[in-house]
């Protein structure tokens, strides 16, 4: 990896722009990078960073309005931009792949995997058995375990990392020499994230295939690649070896977004987040210094007016800061300085409950024929949420993580009546709940409110701030039009909205905004309890940060108890006093934060914890979970973790379910395996990691 | 692959600067000032406008065009060629038929746009309440439609009017029938997708009523798949009400029908070809205009559905 090659893709100032009516911005500028073969190579920013349309530049497939202003993309030292289209369309055939975020709209729906990956193999002269025989080759490379099932289905039959899957194998059919690969885990599961990741890996180490990998997430980019570059609105502030990125970055960019990222285990009121303040720039409106001085903490006169040049460090990376010598010499801190600790004025947790769900169950049927339909019966039915027995203490957080298809979201809509349970109770403090919303009354509904999953549709797009706020408080509250305004402008300012947002509509606000919105809208009717499914996983780290830090405050503030349902444990485990792990419909394990997360816990909960990506690199003893999720129609018997569990014994786990443990008192979780020996196993496995990672020379 | 890739490019710049913000319009004048400008920022659009525009002054303003009145016959002016004193000439019976075009235009419009007003109302209401409430209400009632739909317009038209009888009000409730079912199946289909929506699901967490989500929520959602189609609706409906007229059973002579006034000058094309051109051809421009505006409607407020 060492030995000098000359570089496979070689970018020079290249600067890109769009056009927008009679304007034209500049969404990347006069950014360098250069990938040599076998090296994994990190673009990482926010949403409207440029990282998207540097990629797409490269592969000189820009949208129509957009164009190469300046600048070159050169591929094995040919310029890309002097090639005629035959000989585009070659180099996008042989030369470079691209592996795109939402594999399944990347995929012909009307032909089989097979198919498809034929076609991407073809060259012409072969017969149809040698290309097939080629074809699941392939398939196998990408570790897909039963390649003749793969090809023969269609697309929408694969989980989302399945298709991935297909989709790396299709890119690398052909040698490229260069894979770009855009967010392709951002849509997975954890535990899919880490397999993909892993596979990654160990493709540019035996074809030696130079890889871009963008992506919004530094912990990703920390396990993948040798090198990173970080952009910022359309320029690069900072291009550095992971190693420095572990160490020290010296942008103050980069700094904040590793602050924004939680790391697993660390505690809201402990070691709290620092988010970087204020949103990205503008393309219209690019400030005249450096751009990214508006939200910098150690922004000085000189950076308000003079735009900083990218230059050398001693260490060979480069960054674009007028201060990054004061941060080299240690004399100022690239990181925030940490906010007043957040106040958690959490209760011991008491026999009190604010909501309890006893026996939780939701059966959705799957009919399939008229006399069904007819009879309102099914012989078949989707165990969605299967026994489900948590509950929530008055002002503290339980936290429900699991993969997605664990039944967390149907949960948390039978808890607010979105959906109608099919058994079980659900109790708020000492009042049963009816399984419908139309059953329940509005003193029911104030004390129980929800905050949805996506920011961007949890709003109406025809109606104002003000007016999605004022409703709940008129209707709920029972105030008038003139108290509901004034109270409105309260929430905002309680969620950190100056109440001039109370005219916009949801189109002039930013996703993160957008959030904050819809918490107030939550709080408008000051809950009892909570549920949160969801709600920061659709933004991006930044601004993930500030609203965990929002609910943190809020919480300490109006007393609320959390129901915080994520994929995300470092997210969980961030904001919650308690953790419930979820799979296939059950509870698994549940017990304080602090509890859970260290041996013994639960063989899946081991497999979670490991698949978080960490930015101390990655073990390589990880406990990869292989398949994907069974389905929920016909759940295994015994242990419904028997089929991918990787401490199974035996026949009792197919065989019998498994009684609840206790590994201390509070901490339970269902599995055959007792709490000192799980404890035994894990224990050890921990340490070989942590040895693994300090001896590869990391450690923060 | 590659396709796929770039619908999904959500993340970079050009759509962060290029956000829409359309749909942050106040209401009132000034959102249809502004519909106005983007209509006309498009040849073939502005085009249509301008037609639709045109044959609405005529509507409004017609007796006040036209030189005479729909059923006077000129003495001795029949079956004249055009000229300036008749610009479109005289029919066999000596009438001008300038002044019949032109006081012909409030007829058809005043019907295809009221038949279309009241179908579109109703098929609103319909398809908003089936599609939200759901079950088999909704699956009973939209079978139903299917089987209406499956008809053509016009023979759907002809079996109702041979039923009720011709007459002006007749071919009102045809219109009304034969484009309810189809404006009740675009609404619903906007229903189906709103109503998963977070805001919707927030507002019934919330304890507002169907009828509240159904107005503040789903609604607004639809305005704009429902104006589109209310536009196309509307140039059908031209369509039909002249197909009626020209078939002699929608409105009945002496009025100023453009497809009754084609019909009666059918026998005498080789005489007065004038008399059936220009009948014609208005019902051709308004059609076309109609078709036109409606695409560039279509292309302002439904971006992305241009197929």
């Amino acid at each position: 990896m060492n030995k000098p090659s000359p570089p496979v893709l070689q970018v020079d100032g290249l600067t890109v722009a769009y056009r927008r009516g009679q304007q034209s911005l500049a969404a990347v500028r006069n950014v360098s990078l250069s990938i040599a073969a076998g090296q994994a190579y990190g673009l990482v920013g926010e949403s409207g960073s440029g990282k998207s349309t540097l990629a797409l530049a490269v592969m000189q497939y820009l949208p129509e309005n957009g164009q190469i202003t300046g600048g070159a993309v050169r591929l094995a030292g040919q310029d890309l931009a002097t090639l005629p289209r035959e000989q585009m369309q070659q180099v996008w055939r042989d030369q470079i792949k691209l592996v795109p975020q939402d594999p399944g709209a990347s995929l012909n729906p009307s032909l089989r995997i097979g198919d498809q990956l034929d076609e991407a193999l073809r060259d012409g002269g072969e017969t149809g058995q040698e290309l097939r025989s080629r074809s699941l080759e392939q398939l196998r490379q990408v570790r897909i375990t039963d390649p003749e099932r793969v090809a023969a289905s269609y697309p929408h039959q694969l989980s989302g990392g399945m298709q991935q899957r297909v989709l790396i194998a299709m890119a690398l059919a052909r040698q490229p020499s260069l894979l770009i690969l855009d967010e392709p885990t951002t849509n997975l599961d954890v535990t899919t994230e880490a397999a993909i990741l892993d596979l990654v890996r160990d493709l540019v180490q035996d074809h030696r295939t130079a890889i871009l990998y963008v992506s919004h997430n530094l912990g990703v980019v920390a396990t993948l690649c040798d090198r990173v570059a970080v952009l910022y609105a359309g320029e690069m502030v900072e291009d550095l070896t992971t190693q420095q990125l572990r160490l020290r970055p010296l942008h103050p960019y980069t700094a904040g977004l590793l602050d924004s990222v939680p790391r697993v285990g660390q505690r809201a009121g402990v070691d709290p987040l620092l988010p970087i303040a204020g949103n990205i720039a503008r393309l219209d409106a690019l400030p005249a210094g450096c751009v990214f001085a508006p939200r910098c903490h150690l922004a000085q006169q000189p950076c308000l007016d003079v735009r900083p040049e990218l230059e050398e460090t001693s260490d060979g990376g480069l960054v674009r800061c007028h201060r990054w010598r004061e941060i080299a010499a240690g004399e100022v801190s690239a990181s925030a300085a940490r906010p007043a600790t957040i106040v958690v004025q959490n209760d011991a947790p008491g026999d009190a409950s604010a909501l309890a769900m006893t026996g939780l169950v939701k059966r959705f049927p799957v009919r399939r024929s008229l006399a069904e339909m007819l009879r309102r019966t099914s012989a078949r039915q989707v165990h969605a949420v299967d026994g489900v027995s948590l509950h929530v203490a008055p002002r503290r957080t339980l936290g429900l993580v699991g993969e997605s298809g664990s039944g967390k979201t149907t949960t948390a809509r039978c808890v607010v009546g979105l959906a109608e349970r099919t058994g079980g109770e659900v109790t708020l403090f000492d009042i049963v709940l009816a399984p419908g919303l139309d059953a329940r009354d509005a003193s029911v509904l104030r004390r129980l409110q929800m905050v949805f999953q996506n920011p961007d549709e949890a709003l109406n797009p025809y109606r104002t701030v003000g007016d999605v706020l004022q409703r709940p408080l008129q209707r709920l509250m029972g105030l008038s039009p003139a108290e509901a305004r004034a109270e409105a402008a309260r929430l905002l300012e309680a969620v950190r909205l100056s109440p001039a947002y109370l005219d916009r509509t949801p189109g002039q606000l930013s996703g993160g905004e957008k959030q904050r919105v819809t918490i107030a809208r939550s709080f408008a009717s000051n809950p009892d309890v909570l549920i949160l499914d969801e709600s920061v996983s659709a933004l991006d780290v930044s601004v993930q940060a500030s609203i965990l830090n929002l609910l943190t405050e809020l919480q300490a503030e109006q007393g609320s108890a959390y129901l915080f349902i994520s994929h995300d444990l470092a997210a969980v485990s961030y904001l919650a006093d308690d953790i419930a792990v979820m799979y296939l419909g059950q509870i698994v394990e549940v017990g304080p934060t602090e509890l859970v997360l260290h041996p013994p816990f639960h063989p899946y909960t081991e497999a979670l914890l490991s698949a978080v990506p960490r930015l101390d690199g990655a073990t390589e003893e990880s406990i990869r979970l292989p398949g994907d999720l069974p389905s929920a129609i016909d759940p295994p018997g015994g242990c419904r973790f028997h089929t991918r569990c990787p401490r199974l014994l035996g026949d009792i786990c197919r065989e019998q379910e498994p009684p609840w443990q206790e590994a201390a008192p509070g901490h339970r979780y269902r599995c055959h395996i007792a709490p000192d020996e799980l404890a035994a196993v894990q224990v050890i496995a921990e340490q070989n990691g942590r040895l693994r990672r300090e001896m590869s020379g990391a450690g923060r | 692959m590659m396709d796929g890739y770039t619908a999904g490019g959500g993340s970079d710049p050009a759509s962060l600067v290029s956000q829409d913000r359309r749909r942050s319009l106040p209401a009132g004048f000034s959102r249809a000032g502004r519909l106005l400008r983007e209509l006309y920022a498009r040849p073939s659009s502005a085009l249509g406008t301008t037609l639709v525009l045109v044959f609405f002054f005529m509507a409004l303003f017609g007796p006040l065009i036209a030189p005479y009145s729909a059923t006077e016959q000129i003495a001795g002016a029949a079956r004249q060629a055009p000229s300036l004193q008749h610009l479109f000439g005289t029919d066999h019976l000596g009438r001008d038929v300038f002044s019949r075009v032109v006081l012909g235009a409030r007829d058809i419009l005043a019907l295809a746009g009221l038949g279309t007003l009241i179908a579109v109302v109703i098929g609103t209401l319909v398809g908003m309440f089936s599609a939200y409430r759901g079950g088999w209400v909704d699956e009973i009632s939209f079978r139903l439609f299917d089987s209406l739909l499956a008809l053509p317009a016009l023979l759907l038209a002809l079996l109702l009017l041979g039923v009720v009888g011709p007459s002006r009000n007749s071919v009102l409730v045809v219109l009304v029938i034969v484009y309810v079912p189809i404006v009740a199946r675009v609404v619903r289909s906007v229903v189906l997708s709103t109503k998963q929506k977070g805001f919707v699901e927030a507002s019934r967490v919330q304890g507002e009523s169907t009828s509240a989500i159904v107005r503040r929520d789903i609604f607004p959602s639809v305005t704009p798949a429902l104006t589109v189609e209310a536009a196309l609706r509307f140039s059908y409906a031209i369509f039909l009400v002249a197909s009626l007229g020209f078939l002699g059973v929608g409105v009945q002579p002496p009025n100023p029908d453009w497809g009754l006034m084609v019909s009666q000058a059918r026998p005498y094309v080789s005489l007065t070809p004038w008399a059936l051109w220009f009948p014609a051809a208005a019902i051709a421009l308004l059609v076309v205009g109609v078709n036109l505006a409606a695409d560039g409607l279509k292309r302002v407020l439904l971006p992305g559905r241009q197929s």
